[in-house]
């Protein structure tokens, strides 16, 4: 791979050990997929914060890149294990909690800024159109590739702080025009309305085409909410880093070679597949982390109502910070649902408190019953709501 | 003696008994951090450890958390002392590098006969036995 003389001297060690360690892992990806050379990176978002994934090795890892590595481009940080204001009343052991903390700390030394969001999109790190970046999270990665037409590919924790120390990444895969073109259509030919829905068209694309890149017809509208499900569900059950979906997309699709159909029959079999015999003591929202629109709709329906289930909202805490001032905060809280900001069911250590999730994400299904153990029912936001207000 | 040349990964030397797994390995949820012994069911390593091994499989599978996986054994004593692999992936590469482990690829795996002394200089991307 060609290297500037600035980025073979950051190789070289001249600008510090974090720089130089982060130029060794990215020219070494480099070298692996083919690169020609390293490009300039708009923003980051680096996952693997949890501690509960992390490790004290990880935080070891954390904190020696953190001696001397400083942030050179906007870099934002994907949930924790826990909500680092309000851990006490949800439960969280204190000592995961100074562990949690610790790796904060080492991130905020770097300049991350310390979002803890999964939707790094709602609070200030929204790149532009054709903008080269470098994130972590797939179903971020998967909304900034398909829905704001920004590149990246699928960075690991490591990688992306590599690029955030750097402000680098090598120019392979997504940040290329060659692969980012459809390799196979998908016509649907169902009614869609809402996350829940999204989510399980996500999973029969996913199921049918895997990692392929789809290009989606026959899908006329879809809000940011239900965009944001798809993206999750789609990079969980396919593994894919983005799609095009005519007339929603702003990348240019070029026909693919094979086509195929989702069905309202495939629909309603992805649904069946998410929604097992069980009832229910956990209701999750917000995977990924639930928007102003989501948490409006959440105050309305709670407003004057009591929950009988545990009850999360999963945001990021900006939004949250908004919610509290417009008053939805307290209607949902006086009717006992709890916010988690900061964290989501994916990372956080609850194994074992729940044994039966209603949520309106399929990602959250997938992740409840793998990282979680749980049983699990994907339904519509109203009906996970009723679910949990009901006697 | 017979030299294999590859491509190196991180630069390092290591000898040791070669551990080959004719399958990707998994360090996320297949390899025990604490004890270095692969745990993955169903696995060809299953049960053995990879604790100073010059560890030889064709590539890694499954989550990025594998890097810092490597990481963690590497901290715990029970790092392998180099690994080989067919064609390396990202989820290796970035764990070789953080934790200063020897790594090589592009070697003709089916080569090195399982429990074989073997030298890696990773400088020169050559493994020797």
């Amino acid at each position: 791979m060609k290297l500037t003389k600035e980025e073979q001297e950051m190789l070289d060690g001249k600008h510090g050990r974090a720089v130089k360690k982060s130029m060794e892992i990215l020219t070494a990806l480099g070298d692996i997929f083919g690169a020609e050379r390293l490009i300039s990176v708009a923003s980051v978002q680096i996952a693997g914060v949890s501690y509960h994934n992390l490790g004290e090795a990880g935080l070891d890892f954390l904190a020696e890149m953190a001696k001397d590595g400083k942030t050179r481009v906007l870099t934002t940080l994907n949930p924790a294990g826990m909500d680092m204001e309000n851990w006490r009343a949800l439960g969280i052991d204190p000592e995961f909690a100074r562990q949690q903390e610790r790796v904060i700390e080492a991130f905020k030394r770097m300049d991350v800024i310390t979002t803890c969001t999964c939707t790094p999109y709602f609070v200030g790190n929204l790149p532009r159109f054709g903008d080269h970046i470098a994130w972590s999270e797939s179903s971020a990665v998967c909304f900034a590739n398909s829905v704001l037409g920004a590149r990246t590919n699928r960075e690991g924790g490591p990688s992306a702080l590599a690029s955030a120390l750097t402000g680098r990444t090598p120019e392979y895969g997504l940040h290329l025009d060659a692969n980012r073109q459809a390799k196979i259509a998908v016509d649907v030919k169902a009614e869609l309305n809402g996350a829940d829905d999204f989510g399980a068209l996500g999973y029969a694309v996913g199921k049918k085409a895997g990692s392929k890149i789809p290009l989606i017809r026959g899908v006329n509208a879809a809000s940011v909410d239900e965009l944001k499900s798809l993206c999750a569900s789609i990079a969980t059950y396919g593994g894919t880093a983005m799609f095009h979906m005519e007339g929603v997309t702003p990348d240019k699709a070029t026909p693919a070679d094979e086509t195929i159909e989702v069905t309202a029959e495939d629909i309603a079999n992805a649904k069946r597949e998410l929604n097992d015999e069980t009832d229910i003591d956990f209701v999750s929202i917000g995977c990924p982390h639930a928007s102003l629109t989501e948490i409006r709709r959440i105050a309305e329906l709670l407003r004057g109502k009591r929950v009988t289930k545990e009850t999360w909202i999963h945001t990021a805490r900006p939004v949250k910070r908004t919610a509290d001032a417009m008053g939805y905060t307290k209607a949902i809280e006086d009717a006992g649902a709890k916010f988690a900001c900061d964290t989501c069911m994916a990372v956080a250590p609850l194994k074992g408190r729940f044994h039966g999730l209603a949520t309106n994400s399929a990602k959250a299904c997938y992740y409840g019953r793998g990282s979680n153990s749980f049983k699990v029912k994907l339904k519509p936001l109203e009906e996970c709501i009723r679910i949990a207000t009901e006697e | 003696m017979e030299t294999l040349a590859g491509r190196k990964i991180f630069a390092g030397k290591a000898s040791g008994q070669a551990l080959v797994s004719s399958q990707p390995v998994s360090f996320y949820g297949g390899v025990d951090p604490d004890s270095g012994i692969v745990v993955e069911k169903g696995h060809p390593l299953e049960g053995k450890s990879v604790a100073g091994k010059i560890l030889v499989f064709p590539s890694g599978k499954g989550s990025t958390v594998g890097s810092y996986t490597l990481y963690r054994m590497k901290k715990n004593g029970v790092a392998p002392a180099a690994i080989i692999n067919k064609e390396c992936e990202a989820i290796v590469a970035v764990g070789a590098i953080i934790s200063e482990i020897p790594c090589i690829d592009r070697i003709d795996i089916e080569k090195i006969a399982d429990g074989t002394n073997v030298t890696v200089d990773a400088a020169k991307g050559e493994v020797s036995f």
